[in-house]
């Protein structure tokens, strides 16, 4: 989130697509509702009307996939109608740069497109660049070839027909909630675009949020109270799992994993640290270098010196390009290419899509690592319906983990609050937290290659590691410590003691940290930040809710991101009544902003967005792989055979796989007509693995089901309660119908079109539950994130004469 | 010391005990004992937080003798101001579920069943699976002759139920034996 839950109540028009939030987030939801309880307009965007519907203004029901033609539209509607802040637009974005000559777009595909490889020359995209390498600006915005004026022209395709026909929202839909958020525009309100899964699970999943982004910024929402695009994240700590980077892509603190291409930490810095021309931009990651040989200390510690590049020669080296992310571990597994594989606390089996492709590949593995609460389809995989245990040869070790009230440490909310939990219990039986297995794990195999010698023992035997796992001793460790006597500010501290904040973290391997964003939050000066339970404010911080003092946020305890976009190039606040950080008196008050110069009309001061390069935030974002504006396509499987955008029917350049179980139904495949998307319950979680094994929950939700018009449900002679039978053409499930007015069927492009609705929390460990609707979802993926699109495919369905999966 | 919302919450809880209850002339004696009784009475509060959704919001276990008790969702928390959703609410029967795994269990290849073991065992055993994989897999140069120290035989899946502590000492470990196929739900 680029603000905090609390934060919601101060916005003027809510909009929540791609997500369920009053039943994925019930007790979030609060906030929304006290937004409404202040005068604000709630309005819910998703194919099925839910809960979060019932409590909205109003709700409209968009066909699932077709995201970007539904925000396209609102952009074109902006743009057409002049509802822009016309002030943010061209002293904050990225709307005033010129592009160079090598863009165009024509007909569904941006230039540099390469059919072959399904990959774009992304050179092709650079902006104009002055003779001292810097953009070309139009502050006028005039010239036909700058960022605001492409945009423009690429969305007045974007009509309220077109986009009517495409989505199937009626025209009067769309403009209601165009009218009702495009009203945000003006300088003292404020909108908020909340999304989840339902928005990152499509093959154009980073494009979805990247069009929030177009209109939030069109409209001057980013930095304000009640504003941003928020991410309401549905996993536990999946905010600090992310950015303690348990992702092939990352190390530690948004740093890229070194490349093969990458061979010093020299060129490593180089190729990661950019540069820019303009006084005005802070360019934070210019810091970067910093912050990796700070990782570097951290992990090798006396190890890593400026002689040796402070180990990183040691660390693996991914090729450019190669995808090495759950989707292609699988792949690889499929096609015999795994030994060995950990699966800790997450269930692929029943949760990852096209189930019966994962099913299959798990049984090439020689052995595997379960660590749960519950056995699961994961752990239980080699003796799954249909499959004689006898033919599988996987070793499987299953570990017994502890549950969160069993252990103690920290981890970080949407809001980005870092929080710390204790141990309430020791661990039921001989359960352990997952950080007591890895860390004696880590040591009997460092034990072996000191005993036994092996292949590259370096980067194991020379890890600044422990003996013992101690949670408090790793929180203090991410904060980060000097590793010799250092002067700041004419205060000495000593070797081992903590870093006080990241900006005095340096590349001289004179400090550690194994997350710099997370500086700050253990110091020296006031101890563990993260057990801070003082709900005092100044009452400019309580007027929006900021709470600085409960617990700790990173980065630097700032509550909102881009908080520098909130007040004008003189540092008044946009919006008086609700300010979130104020220049007076020659300093800042409120919240903590984003760097410490002054407001960017003075000596020294910064644009706000401080993270890109230039300091503009990005209209144009030529760094993606599937193009530098959203652009519609259909989702990979799709019941459409043409769309009025363009004739590129689907993403040019999303990922896919070719095994014989990765099968694609053809565009508006007669065999598969209706869509199909999927969804999580409030009383279950994800995959169910957990959650189903409490009763009291699964007596509130014990079988999967089908949700279907009635409309749909008379053509196929279902009536509400019978069992059906779904199929895919990568599988079948069975399900229970729920015939139900909560769906709708959808006229798009002038015909009929059905959708149907399943959630994926059922397994076969569980009995008569029935086993996971993800056997019928598709292993198509977004080209950035390879997040697989698990919310859309095509299926048909029809009335069961017998049921074997549920009782 | 601070006045937080929940002590400003007990207090006017058992002013409204004495004040209505005595006042009308009711005889307290048997509620006092009923409140003796609550299962929370002596308990210890420990501050823990639902394992589910990013919301995080604060829970109350009460412990008792070494054991939980009750648990309930934390008044003070200024996000959840003490609410709890079915599955936070069902955070009790969680623990106490006699579904959970209690022991290490191992499955041979080709088995029907499993078998109960030691961690000792169990932890020896994958450290030997690990290292003979590695030892016999890592690439130290590509094709190009370049250095990757690339052990790429052997994934890492999961998981955002880590703790930010348990994630940097899972993705420290991983990274030392070259593993590059990691990955967690951030990207499902």
């Amino acid at each position: 989130m680029t603000n905090h839950w609390i934060d919601i109540k101060n916005s003027d028009a809510v909009l929540i697509i791609g997500s369920n939030a009053a039943e994925h987030h019930p007790v979030a939801f609060k906030w929304i509702q006290r937004a409404k309880d202040n005068g604000a307009v709630l309005m819910h965007v998703d194919p099925k009307f839910s809960r979060t519907s019932a409590r909205c203004d109003f709700h409209v029901p968009l066909r699932s996939g077709t995201d970007i033609a539904f925000l396209g539209g609102m952009v074109n509607y902006i743009i057409q109608n002049n509802l822009y802040f016309k002030e943010y637009v061209v002293n904050y974005t990225n709307a005033t740069f010129v592009v160079g000559k090598d863009y165009a777009f024509q007909d569904g595909l941006f230039s540099g497109y390469n059919p072959t490889t399904r990959k774009y020359d992304k050179s092709k995209w650079a902006f104009e660049k002055n003779k001292d390498g810097g953009p070309v600006i139009d502050t006028t915005l005039k010239n036909e070839r700058c960022v605001f004026n492409l945009m423009r022209k690429h969305y007045s395709r974007y009509t309220l027909k077109n986009v009517s026909d495409v989505t199937g929202v009626s025209e009067e839909n769309l403009r209601k909630v165009y009218d009702a958020f495009c009203a945000t525009g003006r300088p003292d309100k404020a909108g908020t675009i909340l999304y989840a899964l339902g928005w990152t699970q499509h093959t154009v999943g980073v494009q979805n949020i990247r069009t929030s982004t177009l209109i939030q910024l069109l409209l001057g929402n980013i930095g304000v109270a009640g504003g941003g695009i928020n991410a309401l994240r549905g996993e536990p700590n999946v905010q600090g799992s992310t950015d303690h980077a348990l992702l092939y892509n990352n190390l530690p603190g948004y740093i890229a994993l070194p490349l093969s291409s990458w061979q010093t930490l020299a060129e490593f810095q180089k190729a990661n640290t950019p540069v820019t021309t303009l006084k005005t931009s802070a360019n934070w990651w210019s810091n970067r270098p910093k912050y990796m040989v700070s990782l570097l200390k951290g992990w090798f510690g006396d190890a890593a010196t400026k002689e040796n590049d402070f180990c990183y020669e040691l660390l693996p080296k991914g090729e450019p390009g190669e995808d090495y992310s759950y989707m292609y571990a699988m792949d690889r597994t499929y096609n015999g290419k795994m030994r060995g594989g950990f699966v800790w606390g997450v269930n692929p089996m029943s949760s990852f899509p096209n189930t019966n492709k994962m099913r299959t590949a798990l049984d090439n593995l020689d052995w595997l690592v379960c660590c749960e609460l519950h056995n699961s389809e994961t752990t239980d995989n080699w003796r799954r319906p249909g499959v004689d245990p006898k033919a599988c040869k996987t070793e499987v070790f299953l570990l017994p983990s502890a549950h969160r009230i069993e252990k103690e440490g920290t981890i970080s909310n949407s809001g980005r609050w870092l929080q710390w939990f204790d141990q309430a219990v020791k661990p039921a039986g001989e359960g352990r937290c997952f950080a007591d297995i890895v860390v004696p794990l880590f040591n009997r195999i460092r034990e072996l290659y000191k005993t036994e010698g092996g292949t590259l023992p370096d980067p194991i035997l020379k890890m600044h590691w422990t003996e013992k796992f101690d949670a408090a001793e790793w929180t203090r460790r991410i904060n980060g410590q000097f590793w010799q006597d250092t002067e700041v500010n004419g205060k000495l501290y000593k070797r081992g003691q903590q870093v006080p904040a990241f900006g005095v973290l340096k590349d001289d391997g004179s400090t550690s940290s194994l997350n710099w964003l997370y500086a700050g939050s253990w110091t020296e000066e006031d101890g563990n930040k993260s057990k801070r339970r003082n709900t005092t404010q100044t009452p400019m911080q309580a007027k929006i809710g900021l709470y600085p003092n409960w617990s700790w946020c990173w980065p630097v305890n700032r509550r909102i991101l881009y908080n520098r976009a909130s007040v004008d190039v003189n540092g008044k606040p946009f919006n008086p009544e609700k300010p979130v950080i104020a220049w007076q008196d020659g300093k800042w008050v409120g919240d903590v902003p984003d760097g410490p110069w002054p407001p960017l009309a003075m000596e020294g001061g910064k644009l706000p967005f401080i993270m890109c390069k230039d300091g503009c935030a990005q209209f144009y974002g030529p760094g993606r792989e599937d193009g530098p504006f959203p652009e519609h396509y259909e989702p990979a499987e799709t019941p459409l055979a043409n769309h009025p955008f363009s004739k590129q029917l689907v993403s040019p350049v999303y990922k896919f796989h070719t095994t014989p179980h990765d099968k694609i139904a053809l565009p508006a495949d007669p065999k598969y007509p209706i869509v199909l998307t999927t969804y999580s319950l409030t009383e279950h979680w994800c995959g169910g693995g957990e959650t189903r094994n409490v009763p009291n929950l699964l007596e509130a939700e014990p079988q999967l089901y089908v949700e279907m018009s009635h409309e749909l449900a008379e053509e196929k002679g279902i009536k509400n309660g019978d069992g059906v039978i779904l199929e895919s053409p990568r599988g079948r499930v069975e399900a229970i119908a729920m015939v139900t007015i909560r769906i709708r069927p959808f006229t798009v492009m002038g015909k009929t079109l059905h959708l149907v609705g399943m959630p994926f929390f059922a397994g076969w460990t569980t009995p008569k539950c029935g086993d996971t609707t993800n056997r019928l979802t598709v292993t198509a993926y977004d080209p950035n994130t390879t997040i697989p699109e698990t919310k859309v495919c095509c299926v048909n369905l029809r009335k069961a004469d017998k049921l074997t999966e549920i009782g | 010391m601070q006045s937080t919302r929940r002590s400003f919450l007990k207090g006017v809880g058992a002013g409204v005990l004495c004040l209505t209850l005595g006042q009308m002339g009711f005889d307290l004696g048997e509620a006092k004992a009923y409140v003796r009784k609550l299962k929370i009475e002596g308990a210890k509060e420990v501050i823990s937080i639902c394992p589910f959704c990013a919301v995080q919001c604060q829970i109350i276990g009460h412990v008792k003798d070494g054991k939980l008790v009750s648990t309930e969702g934390d008044p003070d928390y200024p996000i959840n101001e003490g609410s709890l959703c079915a599955k936070g609410a069902a955070l009790f029967t969680m623990y106490t579920s006699d579904h959970r795994l209690k022991k290490p269990m191992y499955r041979a290849p080709h088995s029907d069943h499993w078998e109960e073991k030691s961690w000792e065992w169990t932890l020896d055993q994958i450290a030997h699976r690990v290292k003979e994989t590695r030892d016999r897999d890592i690439i130290l140069k590509n094709d190009k002759g370049q250095t990757v120290n690339r052990f790429e035989t052997m994934f890492w899946m999961g998981t955002s139920h880590a703790s930010n502590e348990e994630c940097a000492v899972i993705h420290q470990a991983l990274r030392g034996l070259g593993v590059v196929h990691m990955d967690h739900q951030a990207r499902v």
